[in-house]
């Protein structure tokens, strides 16, 4: 297959018939999508029209998936929920309207865990199909963004994913599908446009083969948006294109990421992709990050659940998505509704947010929480003090069988979120790389930076391809 | 934390949400579960500080001029409920 950057290059002169690659792809991503169900919906007018419309750019003539949850102008947007059925937004979110300014064509939405409530993308919504890993149909593709994840590394077309993490749902797919996954600093992308699930956590990141393409992409997303006043305004970086010359560059190993209840073929698996940075210069050092390791979890589903529980108040079956028969007063309406298209895990995160914010749980829960994420802020920003990574596995296994996952109660399911909730409650940039497979299936090394400082994951990520 | 059937009623009244006897007690296991493991975060050696972001956010307004927006017609487009141009709602009273 073409290198992504070089076929780029040669579509904005004009090498390329853009129109009979977009056919083709189409053509692929919907044979793919019918044994792996990677797509809730294919953009397929739109995704022609943009290749007929000779597109230029940093992304010309790429096909670009995007997440269910971020919002596509005229094509059905629904984060996989069924009360969203029908949805076909007015605008673009602002990460897909860069991309498609950067001559990016929208193929279609990418399957999720409904509204991203899940590490396996079998939360799904009503109605909707679970994505099946690209390695072995019987696995899970890892979540939220699991049809991202799958369909990037099954795409032999260009091809780039738009995925979005709260709790590790970029990393967590692309460690269990063998492909980089990439989640920028909290409000580097703009959030625009996105259906939200948690607003203080939600990041708009990005899916490639490799750290270069993945890099790109959020490069194009990236930077200061009116839209969004959580959005930085800070100038973005090239990091795509930056250097790998990791002589001197601190590597901090996370000491509690590798011991009880990490499978050790992964473990030594990520073991070695250190030792390969040290071979080209990196320092290797021990880090201890106690607070995060006892208390991400907690925490990270706390202060989730409560916003999630306000995010999901706006949906009573009115101005858009499933509708109902209109009867009955407001309360009995919304709730027909509600109890109609919500999902089992979306009903459970949806009580145990409105819980933690009731009257007299409020203060032993989720301010405790939002006081406990800034504990484990400070301890992330001590590290940093002293190294200039972070490395664990990506997730603590392989990708499970369905038949494992269906074993799990949800206080388990929760548990395997272990090793990705540190940097998303902190707001982190990390990024998942493929190392070498244990179990004969893939497994990534979590890479942290400190705030807006990606180009540090891009230096260190390419030493690893 | 005492969890019972009454508690998971009244959240579930605030959530919207109506419950089947079955969901009710499976919601009693899942939040018994949840809430002992969640507990934890009551002894932790917290800040003072509150971090609603994970970064300080600086709120600045928009400056005051008109721009488009959308058009009665459009923001109706997504909707079965409407009447005259308007949304229509379920009963108030």
């Amino acid at each position: 297959m073409i290198e992504l950057r070089r076929y780029v290059k040669e579509v904005s002169q004009g090498e390329h018939d853009v129109v009979d690659i977009a056919r083709k792809a189409l053509a692929s991503a919907k044979s793919i999508d019918k044994e792996h169900a990677y797509f809730n919906t294919f953009a397929d007018e739109r995704f022609i029209e943009e290749a007929n419309a000779k597109p230029k750019g940093r992304l010309a003539g790429v096909a670009i998936s995007v997440k269910d949850c971020v919002c596509v102008k005229g094509v059905e947007s629904t984060a996989g929920s069924d009360i969203l059925r029908g949805y076909k937004p007015l605008f673009d979110a602002t990460a897909v309207e860069r991309v498609w300014k950067q001559g990016g064509m929208i193929i279609g939405k990418t399957s999720q865990d409904e509204f991203g409530f899940g590490g396996f993308s079998v939360n799904i919504g009503k109605g909707y199909r679970v994505p099946k890993n690209p390695f072995d149909t019987n696995r899970s593709c890892g979540g939220s963004s699991g049809g991202a994840a799958g369909m990037t590394r099954k795409a032999e077309f260009p091809h780039l994913a738009i995925g979005e993490s709260t709790g590790g749902s970029i990393t967590c797919p692309a460690a269990f599908c063998g492909v980089v996954g990439f989640c920028p600093t909290y409000g580097r992308v703009s959030r625009w446009g996105l259906i939200d699930y948690a607003n203080s956590l939600d990041k708009i990141g990005s899916m490639a083969k490799n750290v270069r393409d993945a890099a790109l992409l959020i490069e194009v997303m990236a930077g200061s948006d009116p839209q969004d006043s959580t959005c930085s305004d800070l100038p973005v970086e090239q990091f795509s294109t930056v250097d790998g010359d990791i002589k001197g560059l601190r590597v901090g190993i996370i000491k509690e990421a590798f011991g009880e209840g990490v499978d050790p073929a992964v473990a030594e698996s990520v073991k070695n992709a250190t030792r390969e940075l040290e071979a080209k210069g990196a320092i290797i050092k021990e880090i201890s990050l106690p607070l995060n390791a006892k208390y991400g979890i907690p925490t990270y589903y706390l202060i989730a659940m409560c916003e999630a529980s306000t995010n999901l108040a706006k949906y009573g079956g009115m101005r858009y998505g499933a509708h109902e028969k209109l009867e009955g007063d407001f309360n009995t309406y919304f709730t027909k509704v509600r109890t109609a298209h919500f999902g089992d895990e979306a009903k459970r995160r949806l009580m145990l947010g409105t819980f933690a914010r009731m009257a007299g749980y409020r203060d032993a829960y989720y301010l405790r929480a939002l006081k406990l994420r800034s504990a484990l802020i400070d301890e992330y920003k001590s590290a940093f003090k002293g190294v200039d990574v972070l490395a664990s596995p990506t997730m603590p296994m392989v990708a499970p069988t369905f038949d494992e996952i269906s074993k799990l109660t949800p206080l388990q399911n929760y548990m395997a979120d272990i090793l990705t909730v540190g940097p998303n409650v902190a707001g982190l940039p990390h990024i998942s790389v493929p190392v070498s497979p244990a179990h004969r299936m893939p497994v990534g090394i979590q890479l942290v930076a400190d705030h807006f400082k990606e180009s540090t994951l891009v230096r260190t990520g390419v030493n690893l391809e | 934390m005492n969890v019972d059937k009454a508690l998971i009623e009244a959240v579930a009244v605030n959530a919207r949400i109506a419950l089947s006897e079955k969901e009710k007690e499976r919601f009693v296991k899942d939040f018994k579960e949840i809430l002992e493991a969640f507990s934890i975060v009551s002894s932790a050696p917290v800040s003072d500080r509150i971090s609603v972001h994970p970064e300080p956010v600086v709120d600045v307004m928009r400056s005051d001029e008109p721009h488009t927006c959308l058009t009665q017609e459009a923001a109706l487009r997504n909707t079965q409920h409407k009447k005259d141009g308007y949304f229509k709602g379920p009963r108030a009273l």
